[in-house]
Formats: structure tokens, C-alpha cells, sequence
């Protein structure tokens, strides 16, 4: 009997390692559609932010009663998984508890101490789950969350609650088999939370504990499992993407604009023809300028829409969003990420090579009304708990509307006419520039 | 400059300053503030043109490109060291966009060099200043605040003038945006319920401050129609710093 459970157990270990490996590979080569940028100066900077932005979620305690809870679901989620160890190799080896009898009377403190954390975990997803869907809070119930965002949102949530809810039930029928005196259940003594649910299953007989103490504790590991498989289809990759988005994030001045060095030399060579190079190749294609699609982006641009995790902060901060316009920075983020696994399942689809949809990122996902509401003030980059930068993707979109299309209002092209004739964005003339120097008292 | 004198430094006017009314009053303030202290200054005159904001925010790269390369020949063929300017768009131009093209001055913000005017004792306040005591909001400006992490510098000209401080609920990182960046000041807003400069005005407002205090052009007249719209413009003051300080000198 031993034996199979063991040999299942490896087959699920195996192949949930399996899947989720696989899927790792295609969202690293979907982030590879992405232009290549190199990233890697200043490593101590990245590593600060690494520490501070990641693993302190400095910017999370911006609001205090969100970061609370959120960090004991965090801090639930890194330290339950040292049991989650102990629960892996019991299912290879056969065996019960195995670290009980090394750690002595540390043991039943360390289960304590997990077990408070997963009751800290069920409380604080309840909460979440109520936010979300009765006192319905702005930031989780704008029109970009409709279908399955919404879905994914609960279903994350209520999975933790199932969680950690399966986790005491196999701790609380551990201790009332303890108590019968069962063979192979060490008697640790009972826990710190589960010990007030164990009189629930008193008057039980020893093999309905087992069969729960044993239900619990395969329908939680196998649960551990399905999540894990579940994170990549999620908005809930942030727990991983997090950590490399603080590493690479922006470390230039958030008011600095990234260069276009291709149209710089361009006008070097207009105003210093002696510049320009006499060896280019007339027959290569002209380079695109700015984004129309994901591919047109870095790497850093998907990988930042793979970290998204839909909290909403950067529109909550946006001032175009919060006085009624189109444009939602979480919007851009999961249009990016929407329009990458579209592209992935077409490479699939057709045997790893893209075959063109006649869709683009711009137009086809983010409209002009949305790119045209940005006003540049750098509230969603700085509200972003993960280090995510939606500037960054709706300036390159901008650029290709401008320059691709000549797709300005108005008003726009005036201005620009302005500042090519009159060296100013309105229609003064340049004599009159230096007109407030005679009215000077 | 053309007269081959090296003044200390260069005053970049920017276009409000130069050609919005309103914002001329802020270039005159800031003009008679250098004169008073004895700093000496040079303006690139009619030679001065836009940095390219507007144009490189709105997606035009080009005509920031050509407006970036004919300003860096012009004040590098004027050997310009030190850059003071009383817009928060071109300071950021100068110091983060242009070193890449070329461009490489120490670049500082009016409010910025103000406040060092004041810790060197160059600048002192008269007795019982216009501002003394009085209600005082401070709008923090997108590229002087986020973009740039200046923050303490102008509140702490403020604390000079002894006016008391208050704050609104979205200052320094989490400050709301005048409306007017990323070439927004040049079109009308897109279709919504309100515009961005009167839910900023509202908040400015709800302090009580009879003066609210700022350090760009274009966050000053767009706070400034949205005291209007409001109607509240005889009894609330939207003035850049250099105005509050030339009033008190």
C-alpha cells in the first residue's frame, strides 16, 4: 500500500516539475519577443531594489491596510513552504513528519508558528475576497477587470483559503490520531491553531482520521501543485517576476526619456553631411520608430506585463484615468501581456514561427484616445509596487502614431509647426522672445 | 553672451516664460530677484528656442532631435557651464536628455538656486513679510517632483518666508499632476468627466490656503483657471516661488 502511494507521489512530483517547466520556457521566449536591451550596469543599485522593492514591498506600505495583509499572506507563502519540504520528502520516502524527531521539542514550535501563518493567510484572503466583491473597491472593479481577470482574482484567493484550511484539518486529525495512540503518528504533541479545531473530530474512529488526516493532506500537496501550474496562466506570476522586475528596473532618472540614437544620427547627418557614414546598405529596410506591437518593445516592457499582478495603484494614481478618461495604465500592462499570448499561441500554432495576424498591440488593443489622455506625470511608474513602468510602453506607442502615421490631434501639429517656424510651441515670433527685458522695472 | 562676457550663469528662459503673460511676470520675478542679489546672468535673448518637450512627450522625436542639436550648438558654442531655469520641463531636458546628445551644463532648478541663495545669506528676507504666517499650499510639479526627486528645495524657500505650511493629501511622490504634461498643455483634454487641473484645484483649495505655491509655468495657469473656474480667484493666490520671494525682499 506504502509503496504505491510513494510511487504516485513521485509521478506527481514529476510531472507537476514537468509542466510548469515547460511553461517557464514559453513565457521566457515570450518575453524574447521582445526587442534586446542590455540591462546590467550598476548591479549593487539593482540588487538594493531588489531587496528593498521585492523582498521589503517598500512600496507596498504606501497603504497601510492592503500591505498588512498582504504581507502575511507573503510572509505566509515563503515560510509555510519550509514545510512544504518536509511534506515532499515524507511523500518519496513513505514516512510521517520527518523532521520531527531531529528537531526534538523545536519541532511542534516550528508547525506552531506555520500554522499561525496560515490562519494569518485564511483570515487576510477572506478579507481580500470581501474587499474585492462586497465592499467593492474602485481599484478592483474597473471595467479592464470584467471576465476572467475578475475570475482569476477570486480564484487565487479562495485556493490560499482552501490552502491553508486543508493544512490545519491534516494538523487537528494528526493530533487526535496522536492521541489514540496511532501507530506512525508521532506524538508531537497538538499545534497552535489546529489544536482548537482537533476537538471537532473527537468521537471519530481511527480510520475516518486517517482517511482525513491522509485526505488533507494529498488534496493539499496536490493543490500546492495545481497552483504552481496555475501561476504562469495568472495574474498571480508576480510572486516570481517580482524579484528580476525590481532587479531590472529603471535606475535612470524617472523623468528621462529613453534616446532614439537612430534618429539622432539622422539629423547629425541632415545638418553635418560629412557625418554620415558612406557605406549604408540603400536596400535595407527602414527601421521601425516607436511600438505598433509587442515585438517592437524590450524585453523589459513584456517581462513588466508578465509581473502585472492587475492591483490597479498605478490607475487609481492616474490623474487621466481618475477624472473619467479612457486610459488605464493596468489596462496597457494586460493588453501587452493579452497580445504577447496571442502571438504565443499563433508560434505554436504554426510550428514556432509567427504568422501575421494582421493585428497590432496599437489600434488593435490600446486605442489613440488612451495614448493621447497621458499627461507623462510618472504617478503609475511610482506607484507600482513591482517596479513596472506603463510610461515607458505608451511613449513608444506615441512615437510609432506620430511618426509612423502622423497621427497627432490637431492641436499637436500645430504645435509642432510652431516650434519648427517660431522656435516656440505657439505662433509668437522669435523677435519678441527677449520683449519682457524692456518692461522690467 | 554675444557680448563675450562669461556671466556666472545662464538664465534659460524657456517659452511661457518668455511668451505667456503670465509667465512673464514669474521670468521678471526671478530676473529681479538675481539682479537684487548681485548674481551676474546672461538670456540667450531671441537666440533661445523650445528644448523639444513638447514635441518629444507627444511622440515627435524628430523635431526634438533637431531642436536638441541646434540648442547644444548654440550654448556649447557659447562655452555655457551653469544652466538656471525657471521650468521644470526644461530643467529636466538639460539635465537628463541632453548629456546623451551632447549637451553636458550643471543644471539647476530656480527654486533649487534660490534656496542656496538663502543658506549662503545672499538672499534675506525683510521684516514681516507679504507671507508671513499666512495659509500656504505647495504644488509639487511632475518633473520637478517624481521626475527628479527635488522636493525638500522649495518647501524649504517656503519655510524661509515663514509661511505656515500646509500640505495636501497627494504632495511629494503621490503629488497630483496640474494636467498640463506630456504636451497636454497644447490640445484639450479627451472626452472624461472632468479636467485634471480642477481636481487638483479643488484639493488645493480644500486646504483653506490663500496661496497656493508653485514652481512651473504651466502648473501655474493651469491652477490658476482652476481657481476660476471655481470663482475663487480674489480670494486665493496661485503664484510661483520666485514671485513669493521677490515680494518678500
Amino acid at each position: 500500500m506504502h509503496i504505491i502511494q510513494q510511487i504516485l507521489f513521485v509521478l506527481l512530483v514529476a510531472a507537476a516539475v514537468f509542466l510548469f517547466a515547460r511553461k517557464v520556457r514559453e513565457i521566457r521566449r515570450n518575453i524574447n519577443l521582445g526587442k534586446d536591451e542590455k540591462i546590467n550596469d550598476n548591479p549593487a543599485a539593482r540588487w538594493k531594489n531588489m531587496l528593498l522593492l521585492a523582498f521589503g514591498q517598500k512600496k507596498m506600505f504606501k497603504r497601510m491596510t492592503p500591505a498588512i495583509l498582504h504581507f502575511f499572506v507573503y510572509a505566509g507563502f515563503v515560510i509555510i513552504n519550509i514545510e512544504i519540504l518536509e511534506i515532499i520528502l515524507d511523500g518519496i520516502f513513505g514516512t510521517h513528519r520527518m523532521f520531527a524527531p531531529y528537531l526534538g521539542s523545536l519541532y511542534p514550535v516550528l508547525i506552531g508558528i506555520f500554522e499561525i501563518l496560515a490562519a494569518l493567510v485564511l483570515v487576510s484572503c477572506a478579507i481580500f475576497l470581501v474587499r474585492r466583491n462586497i465592499l467593492k473597491l474602485k481599484r478592483l472593479n474597473q471595467s479592464e477587470l470584467n471576465g476572467w481577470p475578475k475570475t482569476d482574482a477570486n480564484a487565487i484567493l479562495i485556493t490560499e483559503i482552501v490552502l491553508m484550511s486543508l493544512l490545519l484539518t491534516m494538523n487537528a486529525a494528526d493530533f487526535n490520531l496522536q492521541q489514540l495512540g496511532s501507530e506512525h503518528y508521532h506524538p508531537v504533541g497538538a499545534f497552535w491553531v489546529s489544536g482548537f479545531i482537533a476537538p471537532l473530530f473527537n468521537g471519530m474512529s481511527e480510520g475516518a482520521l486517517m482517511g482525513l488526516e491522509r485526505g488533507a493532506w494529498w488534496l493539499h500537496i496536490v493543490g500546492i501543485f495545481a497552483f504552481l501550474n496555475y501561476l504562469p496562466y495568472s495574474k498571480h506570476l508576480h510572486i516570481v517576476l517580482a524579484f528580476p522586475n525590481a532587479y531590472y528596473a529603471k535606475l535612470m532618472p524617472q523623468g528621462e526619456m529613453k534616446n532614439m540614437p537612430e534618429i539622432q544620427n539622422e539629423v547629425l547627418y541632415m545638418m553635418e553631411p560629412d557625418k554620415a557614414p558612406t557605406d549604408l546598405d540603400p536596400n535595407a529596410a527602414p527601421p521601425r520608430f516607436g511600438a505598433k506591437d509587442v515585438t517592437d518593445l524590450s524585453w523589459k516592457n513584456l517581462m513588466d506585463a508578465y509581473s502585472c499582478t492587475e492591483c490597479g495603484r498605478c490607475t487609481a494614481n492616474c490623474p487621466a484615468n481618475m477624472t473619467g478618461k479612457k486610459l488605464s495604465p493596468r489596462k496597457i500592462m494586460m493588453d501587452t501581456r493579452d497580445r504577447m499570448e496571442e502571438m504565443s499561441k499563433n508560434i505554436d500554432a504554426n510550428k514556432g514561427s509567427f504568422v501575421e495576424d494582421g493585428k497590432s498591440l496599437l489600434h488593435d488593443y490600446i486605442t489613440t484616445e488612451e495614448l493621447r489622455a497621458c499627461t507623462t506625470c510618472n504617478a503609475c511608474v511610482e506607484a507600482c509596487p513591482v517596479s513596472i513602468d506603463p510610461l515607458s510602453i505608451i511613449l513608444q506607442l506615441r512615437r510609432n502614431l506620430v511618426m509612423e502615421e502622423s497621427n497627432a490631434p490637431q492641436e499637436w501639429n500645430q504645435m509642432f509647426g510652431n516650434i519648427e517656424n517660431n522656435m516656440a510651441p505657439w505662433k509668437f515670433s522669435p523677435d519678441d522672445r527677449d520683449k519682457w527685458v524692456g518692461e522690467m522695472g | 553672451m554675444a557680448e563675450g562676457t562669461q556671466p556666472e550663469v545662464l538664465f534659460w528662459v524657456g517659452c511661457a516664460g518668455s511668451f505667456d503673460q503670465r509667465a512673464q511676470k514669474i521670468t521678471k520675478a526671478f530676473a529681479t530677484i538675481l539682479d537684487k542679489v548681485g548674481v551676474s546672468f546672461a538670456i540667450m535673448g531671441k537666440e533661445e528656442m523650445c528644448t523639444g518637450d513638447p514635441a518629444r512627450r507627444s511622440g515627435n522625436e524628430f523635431l526634438f532631435q533637431m531642436m536638441a542639436y541646434n540648442n547644444i550648438q548654440l550654448l556649447n558654442g557659447y562655452e555655457v557651464k551653469k544652466i538656471v531655469t525657471a521650468c521644470p520641463h526644461c530643467f529636466n531636458i538639460f539635465k537628463n536628455e541632453y548629456p546623451s546628445l551632447g549637451g553636458n551644463y550643471e543644471v539647476i532648478h530656480h527654486t533649487t538656486f534660490i534656496n542656496s541663495l538663502i543658506n549662503e545669506g545672499k538672499i534675506v528676507m525683510k521684516e514681516g513679510g507679504a507671507f508671513k504666517g499666512k495659509k500656504i499650499t505647495y504644488h509639487d510639479s511632475c518633473y520637478l517632483g517624481r521626475a527628479n526627486q527635488i522636493y525638500e528645495a522649495p518647501r524649504a524657500v517656503l519655510e524661509a518666508l515663514d509661511v505656515e505650511l500646509v500640505e495636501m493629501k497627494r504632495c511629494k511622490t503621490n503629488g497630483l499632476c496640474c494636467g498640463a504634461g506630456g504636451a497636454q498643455m497644447f490640445k484639450e483634454d479627451e472626452p472624461g468627466d472632468k479636467r485634471i487641473n480642477i481636481e487638483r484645484s479643488e484639493e488645493a483649495l480644500a486646504t483653506g490656503a490663500s496661496v497656493i505655491a508653485a514652481n512651473c509655468p504651466f502648473c501655474t495657469t493651469m491652477l490658476m483657471d482652476g481657481v476660476k473656474n471655481k470663482e475663487k480667484e480674489d480670494e486665493v493666490q496661485v503664484l510661483d516661488i520666485a514671485e513669493m520671494v521677490a515680494q518678500s525682499i
